[in-house]
Order: C-alpha cells, then structure tokens, then sequence
C-alpha cells in the first residue's frame, strides 16, 4: 500500500481540544505561582499545572486598587521554567488582555473574578479562541452561561485569598443541588430553566442527561489544608486550585507534596491522616463574616 | 477480562468507557477497573496507563509503589497501553525536559521521548492518522501537548508516524500512543489492545 507522507491537520483550537485539556487535568492541583523558583517547586511536588500571577490572591486583596493582567514577562519567565501547563488570568470581559496571553502561548486562560472586572455586560467570548479558558461560578446558572460562551473548564469561585473553604462548599453544594433538580425536569422544564439561566435548551439537556456538568469542574477559592482538599474531592470535583493556600504557609514545598496526594487519596482517611501530621503552619486566613459585601471577589461577574 | 487502568492523575474515566465500548464490539465478557493501588492490579489481563501530566503520573506511581508492581508485571508479558502520558512513562529514554523535572520511568520500551513535542495547547491538534496495523480508514487522532517518539531501536516497531515524528509504537505486549484514542468515538485501537490482552 502506497502511505502518504503528509496527512492533513484536521483542526487547532477545537472543542474537543479544548475540553480534552481540562480532562487531562482531573484528580489534580492546579498553584499558584508568581515566579520561577515557585513554579520550579509546584512541579516538584506533582501539581498538574501552575497558574502563574503578579501576586497571589491574599496580597491582591490586601493591596486593593485595580488588579490586572499579569505583566507577561513574568508568565513567561515561569513558563520557561516548567515542563507542566501554564495558566494565567485575565480580568472579567477583558478580551484585549485574553489576546496577549493567548499571543504568549499560555495554556489555559483564567477569567477571573480575582482580577479588577474590566466589562459589567459581557465575559470574554471564549468560542474566538484558540486557548481553552477556565471560568468561576457560583451557581450552576453562572457555570453554565461561561461554557455557552465557551468555557472549557469550571471551578468555583469561593472566595479567593481568604484561606476559608466555607464559601467554596456553598457553591459546589448549590451548583449540585441545581443540577440534580435540572435532571429531574421534563422537556418544558428544561426549556424554561434554560431560559432563566439564559443559555441554549441543547446545554440545559445534556447538564441534565450527564447530571453533572458537561465539562470538568474543579474547586476553588479558600482551599488551605489537605483536609480541604480531600473534602471538596468527596463532594465530587474534579481537582482543585490552590492560591494563596501552599506559597503562604511556612513551608510551601511540603504543604504542596501533601496537598497533592490528599487530592488524590481522598477518599482514604489513613493516607490522609498521614500527610496531615505536622503540617507547616497554614495560611492565616480570614472570616468570612468579616468581609463587608463589597470585599467579597465572587459577586464580580455573574 | 479484566483491564486496570491507571487512575492516579487524568483522563481515567474516559478509558474505563472506551475500553467497555471495545469488550462490547469485540463481544468481551469484562470489565475495566479503576487501579489506584498494587493489590487492584491482581488478576488484571493488562493495564492502561492513561494521559494525564507525566511527572504527577510518574511521582505519584513511585509513592503508590504502582511503579514496581506494573514494571514486574510487564516484564513478565503482561500487556501495557500507554497514551500520552503513559507513553513517556512506558520510555527507556526521556528528552532534557523529561529528565529535568526527575520524573521516573519504568524504562520498558526501547524508544526515546520528546515531552511536548508539538508546542503547548495552542498547537494541539486533531488529524485523521493512517495506523495500517488499525485498517485503511484514518485514525481520529487527538493530539494534546502530546508527545513523540524522538527514536525506537531494539524490538520496538513504529505503528504511526507524524510530520516525520513517530507517535504509535508496539513492542511486543507493549503498545504506546502519543494522542488520547479514548476522547473519540472510535475504538480501534483499544479493541486492538484488547486483542493483544487475550493471546
């Protein structure tokens, strides 16, 4: 048989391409890191991925003013250092700093609420990308509207830089009690569901055929401990982020070694046991009760 | 039958379905379980190491002591698949980023790898790949930060060539892919697996 030398390339950027990049993520931790040396360590203890920032949550919301993109020598530089993915955030509904990160070759993109919102109408369009984009919700109409607008992966929101799980749990018990009752609605249901969360009748379904959500879910926002990890695991994500949670402890290479493997064994207590024991001290972090509404990252972009 | 599939990091519920899909087809009485320890790997007529990220696929096989259970059943016949990730874990050699990043590999197949061979996502790609070994009709291929064979020498026989990259290789009972046969509907190449799973 003659074989041709040159087979075509069917296609970059698709949505296959783009949701099969999460899925490759799954059961994994995804850090924060905001330079090199970080980078070097996060990959070391076995994170999946680095989201690569200026500063990581708890020193954005300590220093206010308007938070931006990521000066992209800085994403560059990490992502020389690192074999694994690099991601890296842009503000809410800001397309042109989506642009350059996509120009420097980042492997996933993170519009997120973390940042300064640079649009109150719309989020980025995601589908004119070729880079898969991860977005936050709080609730399954907010995760829904971000993959109908291309979204190939969602986490939850929490809430960022507090070191506190309990905003995080909120949304994933939420998001899962919304999609149990989506599956147990009919045809006219689903229709008028669709409608309330203004997305397309086709997503509504499949949300409701799958009962979960058509595209993997991780969570973050306040995961501190293995122990958050590995219970946010049980209640059924994907994977987790950790931000401020691994590079504001005392020791960041041991609490991200530990981390990755309570997101792995979560569901063996003795493991868990094990990695837990004189652990580096965690973050301080902060009640939630103490932030005024204002304060509060997961409102931005609903 | 019964496949284990590697379930420490990644696409490992995608290769529990494809690989029921393929029993199915091939009418297999079977199952595929998911392995997060040696003692799952009991009984198992082969194993599949799915993609994922390599390095937290490979560490997490050390701390598992996955990595010494699955290199002595392979070395005594037992069948292996590895898909992106798993190809590079399945490797002799790893390229300067594979040896960077200290990832262990279980050494059992004498090819040499290239980690990221195609650039990072944005080059990531879909292609109908000729695999002769799985029929004339093209191979829907997915191909994600993938990998390549840079060399193979010794027994190994390349199945599938890329731009002039090797991306299929079988050595004996082991098999190694660079894209992900289990995020397409098409099952040819676990039903071809599964066939080398029953001799």
């Amino acid at each position: 048989m003659q074989r041709r030398t040159e087979e075509k390339i069917v296609a970059f950027g698709t949505e296959r391409l783009k949701r099969g990049f999460a899925k490759m993520q799954k059961g994994g931790v995804i850090m924060d890191v905001t330079n090199p040396e970080q980078a070097i360590i996060a990959e070391e203890a076995g994170a999946v991925a680095v989201m690569a920032l200026q500063a990581i949550p708890s020193d954005i919301r300590a220093a206010g003013g308007v938070a931006r993109m990521a000066d992209p020598a800085v994403v560059e530089a990490i992502m020389n250092a690192v074999t694994i993915p690099v991601m890296a955030k842009c503000r809410i509904g800001h397309f042109g700093e989506a642009q350059v990160l996509e120009a420097l070759g980042v492997d996933m993109i993170d519009e997120s609420e973390v940042l300064t919102p640079a649009d109150e109408e719309f989020h980025v369009d995601k589908s004119k990308f070729k880079v898969p984009f991860v977005c936050g919700s709080r609730d399954l109409g907010e995760a829904l509207r971000r993959i109908n607008e291309g979204a190939a992966m969602i986490r939850t929101k929490g809430e960022a830089g507090t070191g506190n799980i309990v905003e995080a749990m909120k949304h994933i018990r939420l998001t899962e009690r919304q999609i149990a009752e989506l599956a147990g609605l009919k045809h006219d249901g689903l229709g008028a569901k669709a409608q309330e969360y203004r997305v397309s009748v086709g997503l509504a379904e499949e949300t409701a055929k799958l009962q979960r959500l058509p595209v993997v879910w991780f969570c973050a926002g306040g995961i501190a401990t293995p122990a958050d990890s590995a219970m946010v695991m049980q209640m059924g994500v994907d994977g987790v982020f950790v931000g401020s949670g691994i590079f504001k402890s005392s020791d960041p290479a041991r609490m991200a070694r530990a981390i990755v493997e309570a997101t792995r064994y979560y569901d063996d207590p003795g493991v868990l046991l094990e990695v837990s024991k004189d652990l580096p001290q965690a973050m301080r972090g902060i009640d939630i009760k103490t932030l005024k509404a204002e304060e509060k990252l997961q409102a931005r972009g609903v | 039958m019964k496949i284990g599939i590697v379930g420490l990091q990644g696409a490992v519920s995608e290769h529990l379905e494809a690989t029921e899909r393929a029993m199915q087809k091939l009418g297999i009485k079977g199952e595929a379980v998911w392995v997060g320890r040696p003692v799952q790997l009991e009984g198992v007529d082969g194993i599949i190491i799915p993609g994922g990220e390599s390095t937290t696929i490979g560490k997490l096989m050390r701390t598992t002591g996955l990595f010494e259970q699955v290199k002595q059943l392979a070395t005594g016949g037992k069948p292996i698949l590895g898909t992106c990730a798993g190809l590079i874990v399945l490797a002799k050699r790893g390229d300067e980023q594979v040896m960077r990043t200290r990832q262990p590999l279980l050494g059992l197949m004498d090819i040499s790898v290239i980690r990221n061979a195609f650039g990072r996502q944005r080059e990531s790609f879909e292609v109908n790949l000729e695999i002769p070994a799985l029929g004339e009709e093209p191979f829907s291929a997915v191909f994600i930060r993938a990998p390549a064979v840079e060399e193979v020498w010794g027994d190994a026989k390349t199945l599938a060539e890329f731009q002039g990259k090797i991306v299929a290789v079988q050595q004996g009972s082991l098999l190694a892919v660079a894209f992900h046969p289990e995020l397409t509907p098409d099952t040819r190449l676990h039903e071809y697996f599964l066939r080398m799973c029953q001799r």
